[in-house]
């Protein structure tokens, strides 16, 4: 599962290939529409949680608020059913979604990490990244990443800054799954179920934070 | 008795991440985990830190709380989460937790109001609440008087703070006097070698025609800050005691005499306190000693019970198991500004299918996104 972009995405996988996967786009219900979609995607496939042996999920970069929706459930459902919870970074499944699209590397991913600024890496190949995934201005970048698509809906947002933006649009479960079984029969490992915040929190102290009663 | 019901309960809505575990009325595990030493040099709760540390927590507090209960998950008969009301975040990432752990156990889900919560727990500290209970809740949140006939379904807001809730004038006079945050121990430490009747501050809405039992602490608040800042003009030094005495006897005299007023009105023979303010020791002292004049009975939980913890969700949620209440649909969604009045969030159907209902008005915040 990955909520880190405004994609809620689920997908089942059985170490071959995907059994079945369901998402939706929409930024603002991650909290709504994760669970439903996890009992979306066992009903199709006809099997219930707790003969799931592992679970992998997206740990972003992503809008905070969201991408923390898809880590709790994933870490909660690794307590509650005992078995491995597993990280994987988001921009890596969107990469690999792309390679299999047929995107050779060169290229770079970014998604909208909002405030005008995007998250970002770039990568050899689909299953290759160079270095750790940033945060920037599109217009910081544009330069370092001149001649490359960028794949993601943080590039076709600047369309200036990246013209050769290029789909997916949206990070798919699949892809993710299909990228962790891969590094996990290799034996590879991948990363613990933590966020990828990369900014600080913002150390505002709202007033009247809590004030809740009906006038 | 065996056959009461076994509730976990998570509570996220501030700075506490909380997981209690309770059967019926009695308490069998309370794990917190709170950030508050992290928020103290902003002085006050920072929602993005206070969601990353429920975050980091979750998890180890859920299984630290069912160690601490000896209990196996398989057993619980249901897991109740505040939905709200809190920080819309800090929120989300409880519900989300509560959502998935109820789903992997099969069990039902119960979203419960936090302040109803607050008032639940002191049943497991006193037993089963006399219906109806009197609540005065006082915290850096919230400030309320409030009747419950029922407190599964039937909660009735008497009167609220107009302005800033007690608790949260409590940090801002620490603010002002450099005593650091959170204000509520260290104030009610210090009153306690001064002298309450020093200086005469106000109180506020207190006058005939005010409103009988909402709340304000704004011009306390302001009343005091002026009167140290005189001192300080005047090159005096500040009797800061005397200050914490006398401000804290202007906010307890208010919040008991408008809570005991409420019950002769409304003829109800109990009280319960609520809420972090609740463990001020002057608060209980005077509520204690009008109570009994008054012939009202007190309830105040222990001070670990007052603040914000899981123990108070699973003692709503039992009771929502033992009542038979309609349970929550899988897309649950948290809820900061849950009226009190909605004392849990029942599901459309029970079965957990998506409904119809616009709820972004909870996640169209502006610290949806970093
Ligand atoms: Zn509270």
């Amino acid at each position: 599962m990955d909520t880190a972009t405004p994609a809620v995405t689920v997908a089942l996988h059985d170490g071959d290939s995907v059994v079945a996967e369901t998402g939706q786009v929409d930024a603002r219900r991650h909290g709504e529409l994760l669970l439903p979609a996890v009992d979306r995607v066992l009903a199709e496939a006809g099997v219930k949680l707790d003969s799931v042996t592992g679970l992998v999920v997206g740990v972003g970069p992503g809008p905070y608020t969201g991408l923390r929706v898809g880590l709790v459930t994933a870490a909660t459902f690794g307590s509650a059913l005992s078995v491995p919870v597993h990280g994987l970074c988001t921009l890596d499944a969107l990469a690999y979604a792309a390679g299999r699209d047929g995107l050779e590397g060169p290229f770079a991913v970014a998604t909208d990490a909002r405030r005008k600024e995007v998250y970002w890496a770039r990568y050899e190949d689909h299953r290759t990244r160079e270095g750790e995934p940033g945060v920037d201005r599109p217009a910081d970048i544009a330069g370092r990443l001149a001649g490359l698509p960028v794949v993601g809906a943080g590039a076709l947002l600047y369309p200036e800054a990246f013209p050769d933006a290029r789909g997916p649009e949206h990070v798919s479960a699949g892809a993710l799954a299909a990228l962790a079984a891969e590094r996990l029969a290799a034996g590879a490992a991948l990363l613990p179920p933590q966020p990828l915040y990369l900014r600080r929190p913002d150390a505002q102290v709202p007033k009247n934070y809590k004030v809740v009663t009906p006038k | 008795m065996a056959d009461e019901p076994l509730v976990l309960g998570i509570e996220t809505s501030c700075d506490e991440t909380g997981v209690g575990i309770v059967r019926g009325t009695t308490l069998l595990a309370d794990a917190v985990a709170s950030s508050v030493d992290t928020h103290a040099r902003f002085g006050g709760v920072v929602p993005e830190i206070a969601s990353r540390a429920h975050l980091e927590s979750m998890v180890p507090t859920i299984e630290r709380a069912l160690k601490d209960a000896g209990i196996s998950a398989r057993d619980l008969d249901g897991i109740a989460v505040t939905a709200g009301p809190g920080l819309a975040g800090a929120l989300l990432v409880g519900v989300s937790a509560a959502k998935a752990y109820a789903y992997a156990l099969n069990k039902p889900l119960y979203g419960v109001n936090h302040l109803a919560s607050h008032i639940c727990v002191d049943q497991l500290e006193h037993g089963p609440l006399p219906e109806p209970t009197m609540a005065l809740l006082v915290s850096g949140g919230h400030s309320s008087l409030l009747l419950a006939p029922d407190i599964t379904n039937d909660v009735r807001p008497l009167g609220a703070t107009i302005d800033d809730a007690a608790g949260e004038a409590f940090d801002k006079i620490a603010r002002v006097l450099d005593l650091g945050f959170p204000g509520g121990p260290v104030i009610d430490r210090l009153a306690r070698e001064g002298d309450p009747k020093a200086i005469a501050f106000p109180r506020g809405l207190s006058g005939s025609r005010d409103p009988a039992y909402d709340f304000s602490f704004s011009g306390l608040k302001t009343s005091v800050a002026r009167w140290i800042e005189a001192k300080r003009a005047a090159g005096e030094d500040v009797p800061v005691r005397d200050v914490a005495a006398s401000f804290q006897e202007a906010v307890v005299d208010v919040l008991t005499r408008k809570a005991v007023r409420a019950c002769k009105d409304e003829g109800v023979d109990h009280l319960m306190i609520g809420g972090g303010v609740a463990a001020n020791s002057r608060l209980r002292a005077l509520a204690e000693e009008r109570c009994e004049r008054a012939g009202i009975r007190l309830r105040v939980p222990r001070p670990g019970l007052c603040t914000d913890n899981g123990a108070m969700v699973a003692a709503l949620g039992a009771e929502m198991v033992a009542r038979n209440r309609p349970v929550s649909d899988l897309d649950l969604s948290a809820d900061s500004s849950l009226p009190v009045t909605e004392t849990h969030v029942p599901g459309t159907n029970g079965h957990g299918h998506s409904h119809g209902h616009d709820h972004v008005h909870e996640v169209s915040k502006d610290n949806l996104y970093s």
